[in-house]
């Protein structure tokens, strides 16, 4: 029998299913030698409104798990990412990468993943305090998720850009909406499936392929999400105009070019809550 | 107006409520409905794009539709009064969003729900009858209802016997409606078929024409508390019974989906099923409503989205 060249429709990944752009729209993806690669979904505004919707029916779920299940969860990521690392590697390949650059990027997103997953039941430790304070009253200070974060992940790193853009936002208990590189959306899309056979609940990740320029906008503007991660937006007047339609409603915001490590990523995500629990009676 | 006393039918119609098996006879011999026609319509109108300014008349027409309901065993005074003051301003930023069509509620809180919608056109609807179930008797339906309308209702939402019905009893069912209706007096008569418990679109059919025949002001989908509750389909094959109604007598029934219908798109197909079914006559808050309670916030984000270019959040309307 021969066998059959079954070709993968690239699809979003909006609430933990693989739906197509509500607009019917795709662009055409080349590989280095521009050589057709696939038809790639290209996301309008209205699945970004949908996948913001998804993103927050996850939000109660994600963020009240426990950190020791949030841990669990994404080192279950690494495990399955692990299991399609040639995938992985092929499709790092298709696009300008020698080979061993591309093995090395797909080791280092899984190691980042796993990275990120120790921190999840740690931040609190790390982060949270208890306060000396004038009065009888056990004071303590705990990182809690900031909500909803839309994130434009950088361009000229398809994969190790995307998990550590995606771990640094959900292991604090955030949902994310993430747009992927536009050139390059194939590792995002395989991320995707791995994510979607993982434990990681639909509608916690969100990836939409397209073009930031059309779609940040609107996630920007987006009343419902709660903070911004501009790294992967190269111009800086678009950067701006983004910062200003963030501040509609005093989203938190990630500059692009912000350097940092990982630690300080996990808590530009975070929010501190601070609690005067009374004491002596 | 085209409405006589609604008791009073046209005398070829009079003879199919006489008896049990002239009511049976009538209704069997209803033509059968085409479930792949009647779903196939619906996924055909619901791909229908509703842009700009028509959206917007859209939007704003479906609020003024809504029945703002609460039917929870926990409903309090307060959760009522709250509901009133959303029913008369749905959006307190915004004046020019107008108020809804009525606010519905059980029976002992209806005397607060109209103390709080004194001085407006805001009517107040009461759920009656032993609801959702039904299974009380007729004496206590009847003492239910009374009790609502002595309150001030202005119209009541009774459920049919639908076990009465699968037994095939049309005429206790008939009986009961006109029995009820009586009671109701002034108040209008909305007829709860509880489509999702008829299990087919030829029992939907038949539930709707027992009950516009007896006297029914409105008939309505579903209690909210069966599941599948509003569905487009369903609600077309009532729309289409309503159709067939008015040709045979003159008399135009209202129809009120209710239950599962959230989404400003959800309420937007139904506008289009109203106006391709029934017309411009139906495309009213007289005519038309619909039940529910959290469509009425999505109905205020999407307004907002359309006025400020940004899409809104649950964040920023009343939590129900």
């Amino acid at each position: 029998m021969s066998n059959i060249d079954v070709k993968r429709t690239a699809k979003l990944f909006i609430g933990g299913a693989f739906p197509r752009s509500e607009s019917g729209r795709t662009y055409e993806i080349f590989d280095n030698n521009q050589n057709f690669l696939a038809n790639v979904a290209l996301a309008s505004r209205k699945d970004a409104r949908d996948a913001v919707v998804a993103a927050r029916s996850a939000f109660t779920k994600w963020s009240e798990a426990t950190a020791y299940n949030r841990a669990q969860v994404l080192y279950r990521v690494s495990e399955l990412m692990q299991g399609r690392r040639e995938q992985f590697v092929e499709e790092l390949n298709l696009c300008s990468k020698s080979n061993k650059h591309a093995e090395n990027e797909v080791d280092e997103a899984i190691n980042l993943m796993v990275w990120f997953a120790g921190w999840a039941d740690k931040i609190a430790m790390v982060t949270g305090s208890s306060n000396p304070v004038a009065g009888p009253f056990f004071d303590f200070s705990i990182p809690e998720p900031t909500g909803v974060v839309a994130a434009i992940a950088p361009d000229k790193s398809p994969l190790l850009g995307l998990v550590e853009t995606i771990a640094s936002i959900v292991v604090g208990g955030n949902a994310v909406i993430v747009i992927a590189s536009e050139t390059q959306p194939l590792p995002a899309i395989s991320l995707a499936e791995v994510l979607a056979t993982s434990d990681v609940p639909g509608g916690v990740v969100n990836i939409l392929t397209g073009s930031y320029k059309e779609i940040a906008p609107w996630l920007a503007s987006h009343q419902d999400v709660n903070a911004i991660d501009l790294s992967g937006v190269e111009s800086k007047a678009i950067a701006l105009e983004l910062e200003k339609e963030a501040a509609i409603n005093l989203k938190r915001v990630l500059r692009p070019n912000t350097k940092m490590d990982g630690l300080t990523r996990i808590k530009t995500f975070l929010e501190t809550k601070t609690v005067w629990h009374p004491r002596g009676f | 107006m085209l409405k006589d006393d609604p008791l009073v039918l046209p005398s070829f119609l009079r003879d199919t409520t006489n008896s049990d098996s002239a009511l049976k006879k009538f209704l069997n011999g209803l033509s059968g409905v085409d479930k792949v026609g009647v779903e196939e319509r619906v996924a055909k109108l619901g791909t229908r794009s509703i842009k700009t300014t028509a959206k917007a008349e859209g939007i704003d027409l479906a609020i003024r539709m809504i029945d703002l309901t609460t039917l929870e065993g926990m409903d309090t005074k307060g959760k009522v009064k709250s509901l009133c003051a959303k029913a008369r301003r749905p959006d307190p930023l915004d004046s020019t969003v107008p108020s809804v069509a009525a606010v519905c509620v059980y029976s002992d809180l209806v005397a607060v729900a109209k103390e709080n919608l004194q001085g407006t056109n805001i009517n107040v609807a009461a759920v009656a009858t032993g609801f959702p179930a039904g299974r009380v008797s007729l004496a206590a339906k009847l003492q239910d209802t009374a009790d609502a309308v002595s309150q001030g209702a202005d119209e009541i939402d009774m459920v049919i016997d639908r076990g009465a019905f699968h037994e095939g009893r049309f005429l206790d069912i008939y009986d009961q409606i006109q029995s009820v209706k009586r009671a109701c007096q002034a108040a209008h008569l909305k007829v709860i078929l509880e489509t999702g418990e008829l299990k087919t679109y030829d029992n939907v059919k038949k539930a709707s024409w027992i009950a516009m025949l007896a006297g029914a002001d409105f008939i309505k989908t579903s209690t909210g508390k069966v599941q599948p509750a509003a569905t487009l389909p369903v609600t077309l094959v009532m729309l289409q019974a309503i159709r067939d109604f008015e040709i045979a007598t003159h008399r135009r029934i209202g129809v009120k989906p209710a239950g599962g219908i959230k989404t400003t798109k959800d309420a937007m197909k139904y506008l289009v099923l109203i106006k391709e079914t029934l017309g411009e006559n139906w495309m009213n808050p007289n005519m038309f409503r619909f039940g529910a309670s959290s469509l009425l916030n999505d109905l205020l984000m999407q307004r907002r989205k359309m006025k400020n270019g940004a899409y809104s959040g649950p964040d920023y309307v009343t939590v129900d």
